[in-house]
């Protein structure tokens, strides 16, 4: 077991609390950035500390630290305790309640082309060769090739004997190209900065990364000279790189069980959602379904155990419509007497695990794009997340794509800009029409969901199928 | 040897791994924090986290190469860890092509700025948080303790600054979404000051009690609070200020800078540096002016210019990030008196708090985004009820320019509560603003 060495000093240490546990986290990760033909200085970052929980006296306390050596895991033990005493006198909940895992395992990222395996040389070049790709117009005024890649080995284990091993490698390609004619801009980018997974240089080609470059350089030349997106009640038809963010926002956190418990109303809010709608209420149409599967290889947010030891598993938290199942860890559930799933995660060893979203999919149904399009007397395509916006209880939203293509008697017509909608999710899931089947899924994710007080980003990933709206507000930009 | 001292060693031992032809940059951010969760007026997670992070740049010649390092401040340790770092950039060298970009300052301005901590045991703050707070259904969070940020570079220039300070940034719920947000930030947590703001909040939650009201879409008046109108201002944080966007064409300010457009005379915004908390230099060594007039009665005047942007352009650097983003905003206030604010409002919507605003044309520097927390219907300056949550989709053209009514004389100091990856150093002091025509959409 990797963690070994450090078991072995918290054993010389032999903490003595009611319950205690300790997640190290060693991550190793390179950035690099061609931007208009330009390398930009490469960024290696490595980070590596330790997260200790401790529940002693009815209270529960935390504390990190980058120092893991002997004295640096008693310092942490210390300060976690005082913290635990502290809370106990005012804690929000009994900490009998705080989650004790006994399980033990592994995990690995299946990666078949690991990024590293790869020299510093042919990484750069790749870059440099899409770069220019990008740049296929005069037109075009600023362009940029990237690669994030992260190495993140981590190390669980607690007073119960719960040791876990999970080791993850993160690739995020992107390609950004701006192009600028008379007073106008427009941006396309990969997928709008989506495409994010657990994978190695075989994303590249799954993506057609090469291709994608020529098409996005040519697609923002082609956004900037577009008519503005047509206002009205329309039909819609999200690509899955806008169902990301609409799964997202509109599901994913209106069930988050911490933001229904209150834990989040200060900062990232609470929910419409509330305990007694789980196992009734109509949340979409019947065609929604939708999934929590950490145990999904390859999406950005896979694992095997969350940061407190729960083992991953597919749940279907709205299944025909109907809300099953919020996203709440043990503690969560335990608060809430409800069932929830393995979700309890942290950004990394500086921040306290809370109910994330790890990967949240909507399920594919049985049609084809062109069926959906045929299907569509006027409405538009959009594809792309650029903005998002939704109220604190996860309701009002507004969303804008990068690009919208309209859909007229059938056929996917003119190219238009500045595409946006709004609704409100209590409805906007009722008028899910049709839902795409295999051959439309699309896999993304993001290194970039913020919530939590500290705050915290953390890796969320969300599979989809082209999905079709009914009669939806879609407006365009100032003309 | 305590943070300050150990940061410069470790420099100095990178100073002595350079080799004839090198130099390097280097960059420190840590804290030692204690954060406590609050809700339903109890506390839901308590902990302190200690973290330093060394980012330095080796360049030889004009190449470069970046890398960012945590430290458990063991000199033995963290200098081994550093060096392997160092000769793995090394390596890479021989890979990286010369940046054109490359600019650093190669003449040492050094300061140096400790304070002394004048910070309460933070279980004390917690204990006098709760028991005031009782019979209030108060959410949020008390982060406070020291924050560190040291530059050094081997021609050597040595920065350093220690702060220690807290914020207390909470809400008061009445029911569902309906609550007032306060937040008490400072150096020294004194009980009474506390308990004053206690007192507005529930002031403002009587006002809440009122059953709520529904606004159809369309036009109306509107008094944002300081903190509202920093929601709306900080939108141009995402580049709006910044030479690079600007330069790029992805600006929201666009058309101030090619085709002349104007916002209200009215509005001036400055980065006030020397009013705000952050450090007064930047990670490439360069110093912060006090001040940079960004927007001056309207016009752009500045904007926010990196090292790299300035060389890439053939402009002069003003201290800026890599991000151009402001650290401190500083808008001017105006001529109206905060107590006549509800007088000169008439009809209208007080709105406590904006969340969620994001470009829905960045071009038309056009902005969506919902009201949220204490937000108020207004008839003949009195508030009559409070009113449900609502969007708004509208330019900053017309909110700052033709539509911007009067800012008040007050200005409220905000520290940026924001603690993403480390707590924040950034700042706003602003007024609030009367706006006509304030576009509700949804």
């Amino acid at each position: 077991m990797p963690g070994s060495s450090l078991l072995e000093r918290v054993n010389t240490l032999n903490p003595q609390f009611d319950f205690w546990s300790l997640r190290h986290v060693e991550a190793r990760s390179e950035h690099l950035k061609v931007r208009q033909d330009v390398l930009e200085p490469p960024y290696q970052c490595v980070d590596i500390g330790i997260y200790v929980t401790v529940v002693q006296d009815g209270g529960v306390g935390y504390a990190a630290s980058p120092d893991s050596s002997k004295a640096g895991l008693a310092d942490a033990f210390e300060r976690a305790a005082a913290w635990a005493r502290q809370s106990a006198r005012q804690a929000l909940f009994d900490a009998k309640l705080f989650p004790k895992s006994t399980l033990s395992g592994r995990y690995k990222s299946h990666v078949k082309k690991s990024y590293l395996k790869f020299s510093l040389s042919d990484r750069i070049d790749r870059l440099k060769e899409a770069a220019a790709l990008l740049k296929s117009d005069d037109r075009i005024v600023d362009w940029t090739a990237s690669f994030s890649h992260t190495q993140s080995k981590e190390f669980y284990c607690n007073s119960e004997g719960a040791r876990i091993q999970q080791d993850f490698e993160i690739f995020i390609p992107n390609l950004t190209a701006t192009a600028h004619e008379a007073g106008q801009t427009q941006t396309r980018t990969l997928a709008g900065h989506g495409v994010g997974r657990q994978a190695g240089f075989e994303l590249l080609d799954q993506i057609n990364f090469k291709e994608s470059a020529v098409r996005i350089g040519q697609e923002a030349v082609e956004l900037v000279l577009a008519d503005n997106c047509p206002s009205g009640e329309l039909d819609l038809l999200l690509a899955p790189d806008q169902m990301m963010l609409q799964i997202h926002e509109s599901i994913g956190h209106p069930l988050e069980l911490d933001r229904i418990l209150g834990d989040e109303r200060n900062y990232a809010g609470t929910s419409f959602v509330t305990q007694n709608m789980f196992g009734n209420y109509q949340y979409g149409s019947e065609h929604l379904n939708v999934t929590f599967d950490p145990a999904r290889a390859g999406e950005i947010a896979s694992y095997a155990f969350d940061d407190e030891g729960t083992p991953a598993e597919k749940v279907f938290l709205i299944e025909k419509g109907i809300l099953k199942r919020p996203l709440g860890g043990p503690l969560s559930q335990a608060r809430a007497d409800m069932e929830g799933v393995s979700n309890t995660r942290a950004s990394s060893w500086n921040r306290p695990p809370i109910d994330r979203m790890a990967n949240l999919n909507l399920e594919a149904g049985s049609h084809s794009m062109e069926d959906m399009i045929s299907s569509v007397e006027r409405g538009v395509f959009m594809e792309s997340n650029i903005s998002w916006s939704i109220d604190d209880s996860r309701n009002k939203f507004q969303f804008g794509c990068e690009r919208g293509q309209l859909i007229e008697n059938g056929r996917l017509t003119k190219v238009v800009r500045n595409p946006n909608y709004r609704g409100i999710s209590a409805t906007f899931w009722r008028n899910l029409a049709k839902v795409g089947n295999e051959s439309t899924v699309g896999v993304y994710g993001t290194p970039n969901c913020g919530k939590g007080e500290p705050n915290q980003v953390i890796r969320v990933g969300h599979a989809s199928p082209a999905c079709l709206f009914n009669q939806v507000d879609v407006f365009g930009g100032h003309q | 040897m305590n943070t300050r001292e150990y940061f410069f060693a470790l420099t100095e031992r990178l100073a002595a791994g350079m080799k004839a032809d090198e130099h390097f940059t280097c960059w420190f951010s840590g804290e030692s924090s204690d954060f406590v969760r609050f809700n339903h007026a109890a506390v839901r997670q308590a902990g302190s986290v200690k973290q330093g992070f060394l980012r330095a740049s080796l360049i030889q010649g004009q190449k470069q190469s970046v890398f960012t390092m945590g430290i458990c401040e063991d000199i033995e340790k963290d200098g081994e860890a550093l060096e392997r770092l160092l000769n793995e950039q090394r390596v890479k060298m021989e890979f990286i092509p010369d940046d054109p970009y490359l600019l650093i300052s190669t003449v040492p301005h050094s300061s140096d700025s400790v304070e002394e901590s004048q910070l309460s045991d933070p279980r004390q703050v917690v204990e006098y948080t709760l028991a005031m707070a009782q019979g209030l259904d108060l959410v949020g969070i008390y982060a406070g303790g020291t924050i560190y940020r040291g530059f050094a570079n081997s021609f050597g220039q040595k920065n350093w600054l220690t702060k220690h300070n807290f914020n207390l940034d909470f809400s008061v719920y009445l029911r569902a979404d309906k609550a007032v947000k306060a937040s008490y930030a400072g150096f020294v947590f004194d009980p009474l000051h506390f308990e004053r703001e206690l007192t507005l909040v529930k002031e403002k939650l009587r006002a809440l009690e009122q059953p709520s009201r529904d606004l159809s879409p369309g036009k109306y008046r509107a008094y944002l609070t300081p903190a509202a109108l920093h929601d709306l201002v900080s939108m141009l944080g995402w580049g709006g200020l910044s030479e690079k966007a600007l330069r790029t064409k992805q600006s929201s300010l666009n058309k101030m800078r090619d085709e002349g457009k104007t916002l209200s005379a009215l509005f001036s915004l400055y980065e006030h540096t020397g009013k705000g908390t952050g450090p007064l230099f930047q990670a490439q060594g360069f110093i912060k002016p006090d001040c940079v007039s960004l927007i001056k009665e309207g016009e752009l005047v500045g904007s926010l210019i990196s090292p790299r942007t300035a060389k890439e352009y053939g402009t002069h650097t003003n201290g800026a990030d890599g991000s151009e983003t402001p650290e401190a905003y500083d808008v001017a206030p105006g001529n109206l008196p905060r107590e006549d604010v509800l007088k000169a409002l008439g009809t209208g919507i007080y709105i406590g708090n904006l969340w969620y605003l994001n470009y829905s044309d960045r071009q038309s520097a056009r902005i969506t985004g919902m009201t949220r927390f204490a937000t108020f219907w207004v008839e003949d300056g009195q508030i009559v009820a409070p009113l449900n949550v609502m969007r708004f989709d509208d330019s900053l053209y017309a909110l700052l320019g033709e539509n911007l009514e009067a800012l008040t004389k007050e200005c409220d100091f905000m520290l940026d509560p924001s603690t993403y990856e480390e707590r924040s150093t950034g700042s706003a002091h602003l007024p609030g603003a009367i706006i006509n025509n304030f576009n509700l959409t949804l």
